[in-house]
């Protein structure tokens, strides 16, 4: 096969990345040329980048499931659905932005960086090689401490995004040297590469392996918001512009998990990596939900509950091997998560950033159609059929109890019950109690975003069959 | 038409929770009138069903939708001889507490709306087919209930319905878990119900099964709710407004009772019958513990409260003697499970109606303390007689539904547990002391002065009211009319 050829059909495997890279240049050069009235605009082309990419995502199904560009980059079933979940959730991140940041002029760049930020999460989505999933992490991150301190003028913002910073500059560069240690041992970066190379290694290299492969969960779960590195989740849940908070909080997460997933298939037999899993899972959702029950600012509440999700989902990767519901239940937590995480924090954002616990007194009965949005939200990630959170749920304690982790099926249960209470303490002031007043909304795009996120909420818990169908028996690549 | 039984007011519950202009008295009371013609839907088909029921021990009238096929999950829907007549008592009881007149808050279209969901709930969890679904119904009963008990209680209602909420989630996790170890344990894996009976898939499971058997326990037990899962149970029925609790202790407590028998008992027989007796002296502790505990009572609600707490007892205690393995007396299993199941439909139609009359008597008389009231006999005909008859059902006077039922389980049980039979009596004698106290304390002796122009019951409750007490006695008088469908799922599961 010539060479042109060669490179025509990889260069055709990653057109939703160059959609979304040459979207962003489009965006930026947009925003130094407009005039400060008409910042807004770019969300135009920010959107149409998105759309571009998602048709070209699409258009990628059926194909062959294979690995590109020299083994580093996957193209499969599960990449492509993380990537249809990241584009969709940065779409209705765009809406929430637009009314949100009417009032600053220069907010063009804004969505040059988000959708980098997007483009970060797509990437590692289908990252299967060391160097590219941190060149993916370190996209992710950089724009992300940039969009988190985006209101500069505001100092909760900025705190959120120095703390963002600093936990992440310390997990991005540990994690090179958890690379370089696994790049040492098994002779390659690749995954492939390296499930052969540390295969043939043998029982002598097992500290320095591990060694490794705990300083690149590290940044892993950074990405996550995984104990112990998940004490910038509340921060900027509170602090960043809540568009971004309901971003950064969910989009990196899918393409985090869905690396995660694939490095754990590559380990080889002998290292007891769910045990690991299984305690970071613990360990998140139990601080998560313990640490929500004491606080009286939403946006935190939503920040630490965020923390508790990632420590359900994780539970999926422990079954990940043993079990044919791993990867479903993996893919189809991440499509629950994201639609009700964009419709909490849009709720959040229609209702123009309100946030303090005091003031959602009978918010339910002067704005029943938001609240109601919330609720269905909170109510998701309970587990409460027929919402979409139920099923995830349902699907990852069938994972743990099939792979013969039951208590950490029980653990999850029990942590579930007490997440009640703080969703609870939002809800019951809305409804139960008598209203203080008039409540402002913003305009119109928020609103749309925050609906269209909770009908994805109800009616991929009411339909779920073709999900689930779809997220199984395909295999993870490599 | 079964499913257009559940799915009907669920829909219809949509449609009221959007009506407008209804915050004047015409607008409630016309709102709440079509709601309970709404109600009245799922009952009639569900009598058509009865008419067509042909009782012959499996599940008839089945109808089957693929829902996530993928998993075994389908929308399965149909009814056998335990289904039917808890699912009938459902409707009627639906329609009675829908069509009561209550405090509505200025907020009528969303509490009719809730009752509406739950009546198409409620009904679907008594026909599901398949666990998923069941368990779908389950949880959401839940939701609906907590802002019934909340939004349109009184005292502490945000406080009791958390703990309400709370304590029956905490209840469903370990039964959705044990749900799950039930469906993974199958094969070809499924939730379908049928199938899951065929395959007793954790049969000779040993140490797992128990394991499993204790995540449904505590599901079912809390939901019951047994002593000593019970104490979410009191405040809430004593802060829900009057047709929530009637709905509370007449449809969701079966709930419990029902998923006993119906999973349990006929999903994990084998575990069943080796922990039979530990429940059956449980069901006896329940039975006792809550007569006295009824007995210390000087809130009306409270008192009936734990008389729920105290006739679920019975129920348990004749699901156990049912279960166990006992050669040679399968008439008396077959009694006590017959009694079990007849005491389910008596206890949704008496305590429900007893739960609709102390609402009427809390917004006459302002409170629920018993020592409040006196000499309402001269002044209340309509009210004396309900209570007293329901009061006189509760506590097991032969002639009255209560009576039948209570009857069959003691003496299946005196074949198979006499001792316990004996200790249960207590639960009897007490429970009879308590009603007949309060019913002197209240109708009996003077008029106190303020009560002078205590207004009877209206039209609308006495009619709800007469309705119940008028089953009650029929199915007192008569009780093969809905034994006889009992009996059909009954026999041949005591058989094997």
């Amino acid at each position: 096969m010539a060479m042109g050829t060669d490179m025509a059909v990889m260069v055709g495997d990653v057109i939703p990345e160059l959609a979304l890279l040459v979207g962003a240049v489009i965006v930026l050069l947009l925003a130094l040329t407009l005039p400060a009235s008409r910042q807004a605009w770019v969300a135009w082309p920010t959107l149409i980048a998105l759309l571009v990419a998602g048709i070209a995502t699409v258009a990628l199904f059926g194909g062959e499931e294979r690995l590109t560009f020299a083994g580093t980059y996957a193209v499969d079933a599960a990449a492509l659905w993380a990537k249809l979940f990241i584009l969709a959730g940065t779409a209705a991140v765009v809406l929430l932005s637009v009314p949100w940041f009417r009032k600053d002029p220069r907010h063009g760049e804004y969505y040059a960086l988000l959708l980098l930020a997007a483009l970060g999460a797509v990437l590692m989505a289908g990252a299967a090689d060391l160097k590219e999933v941190l060149v993916a992490i370190l996209l992710s991150s950089v724009t992300g401490f940039v969009l988190a301190g985006f209101h500069r003028r505001s100092s909760l913002s900025s705190e959120a995004a120095i703390k963002f910073y600093l936990v992440g500059a310390l997990a991005n560069t540990t994690a090179l040297m958890g690379a370089a240690l696994l790049f040492g041992l098994a002779g390659s970066t690749t995954l492939e590469g390296i499930g052969q190379g540390l295969a043939a290694g043998g029982e002598g290299a097992r500290p320095a392996l591990l060694l490794g492969l705990v300083l690149l969960l590290g940044v892993l779960g950074f990405k996550l918001g995984a104990v112990p590195v998940h004490s910038w989740v509340p921060d900027v849940a509170q602090g960043a512009p809540a568009p971004i908070a309901g971003f950064i909080t969910a989009i990196p997460k899918v393409g985090a998990f869905l690396f995660l997933a694939r490095l754990m298939l590559v380990l080889p037999e002998g290292v007891d990596w769910q045990p690991l899993i299984a305690v970071a899972a613990t360990a998140t959702m139990t601080l998560g939900n313990l640490a929500s029950l004491w606080q009286d600012d939403v946006r935190r509440i939503l920040g630490w509950s965020a923390v508790s999700q990632t420590g359900y989902g994780l539970m999926a990767i422990v079954g990940l091997g043993a079990s044919s519901l791993a990867l479903p239940a993996l893919l189809y937590f991440l499509a629950a998560y994201v639609a009700g995480n964009i419709a909490a924090f849009g709720v959040i954002v229609e209702l123009r950033g309100r946030t303090n616990l005091a003031d959602f007194d009978g918010a339910g009965r002067v704005r029943p159609a938001l609240l109601g949005s919330l609720a269905i939200s909170f109510l998701s990630f309970i587990g409460v059929p027929p919402l979409a959170g139920f099923v995830a749920k349902l699907l990852l304690f069938a994972v743990a109890i099939e792979v013969g982790y039951l208590w950490l099926a029980v653990v999850a249960a029990i942590n579930t019950v007490i997440s009640i209470v703080y969703y609870v303490r939002v809800l019951a002031p809305a409804y139960l109690r008598t209203p203080a007043g008039p409540i402002a909304t913003l305009a119109r795009p928020a609103a749309v975003a925050t609906y269209l996120a909770t009908a994805a909420v109800v009616l991929v818990g009411l339909l779920a069959e073709p999900f689930v169908a779809a997220f199984s028996g395909r295999p993870l690549l490599p | 038409m079964l499913t257009i039984a559940i799915l009907l007011p669920i829909l219809a519950a949509i449609g009221v929770g959007l009506a407008r202009n209804v915050s004047t008295g015409d607008g409630e009371r016309r709102l709440q009138q079509v709601a309970t013609v709404v109600a009245a839907v799922p009952l009639i088909l569900l009598l058509v069903a009865w008419s067509r029921f042909g009782g012959s021990g499996g599940f008839e009238q089945v109808e089957t939708v693929p829902w996530i096929p993928t998993l075994g999950v389908a929308w399965k829907v149909g009814v056998d001889g335990l289904s039917l007549p808890l699912a009938t008592m459902t409707a009627l009881l639906f329609v009675v507490a829908i069509a009561y007149p209550v405090d509505f808050r200025g907020r009528a279209a969303a509490y009719l709306a809730l009752m509406l969901f739950l009546e198409g709930v409620s009904i679907g969890l008594f026909l599901a087919q398949d666990l998923f679904l069941f368990f779908v119904f389950w949880d959401v009963s839940l939701v609906a209930m907590y802002f019934l008990i909340g939004a349109w209680g009184h005292g502490d209602a945000a406080r009791s319905a958390l703990k309400f909420f709370v304590y029956t989630f905490a209840g469903s996790l370990p039964l959705l878990l044990a749900i799950l170890a039930l469906y993974l344990a199958s094969e070809p894996r499924t939730f379908d119900m049928a199938e899951l009976i065929r395959q007793q898939p954790l049969a000779g499971a040993g140490l797992y099964a128990m394991v499993v058997f204790l995540g449904f326990f505590l599901g079912f037990a809390i939901k019951t709710p047994m002593v000593p899962f019970h104490t979410w149970l009191p405040p809430a029925h004593v802060d829900a407004p009057g047709p929530a609790s009637a709905i509370l202790a007449g449809v969701l407590l079966k709930m419990g009772t029902y998923g006993f028998v119906r999973i349990l008992m006929s999903m994990m027989p084998d575990a069943f019958a080796d922990l039979a007796f530990p429940l059956a002296v449980l069901a006896v502790i329940s039975i006792v513990y809550g007569a006295l505990v009824a007995l210390a009572q000087t809130n009306l609600k409270r008192l009936i409260a734990y008389t729920s707490v105290n006739h679920m007892g019975y129920v348990i205690l004749g699901l156990a003697v049912a279960g166990v393995v006992a050669p040679g007396q399968e008439a008396a299993q077959r009694l006590a499970l017959d009694g079990a199941t007849l005491e389910m439909v008596a206890h949704g139609l008496i305590t429900g109606g007893l739960f609709l009359i102390s609402g009427s008597i809390l917004t006459r008389g302002g409170t629920y303390e018993i020592a409040e009231y006196g000499g309402l006999l001269d002044r209340t005909r309509g009210l004396t007689v309900g209570t007293a008859v329901l009061a006189f059902a509760s506590l097991g006077l032969p002639g009255l539904a209560g009576f039948v039922a209570e009857f069959q389980i003691f003496a299946g049980t005196l074949g198979v547990f006499p001792v316990l039979a004996m200790v249960a009596l207590i639960g009897i004698v007490v429970t009879a002391a308590l009603f007949l106290r309060m019913l002197g304390q209240m109708f009996l002796g003077p008029l106190p002065e303020r009560w002078r122009s205590l207004p009877d019951l209206g039209r609308v409750v006495l009619g709800a009211i007469g309705l119940l007490v008028a089953l009650v006695v029929l199915i007192g008088v008569a009780p093969a009319l809905v034994l006889d469908v009992i009996d059909s799922f009954v026999a041949p599961f005591v058989a094997g």
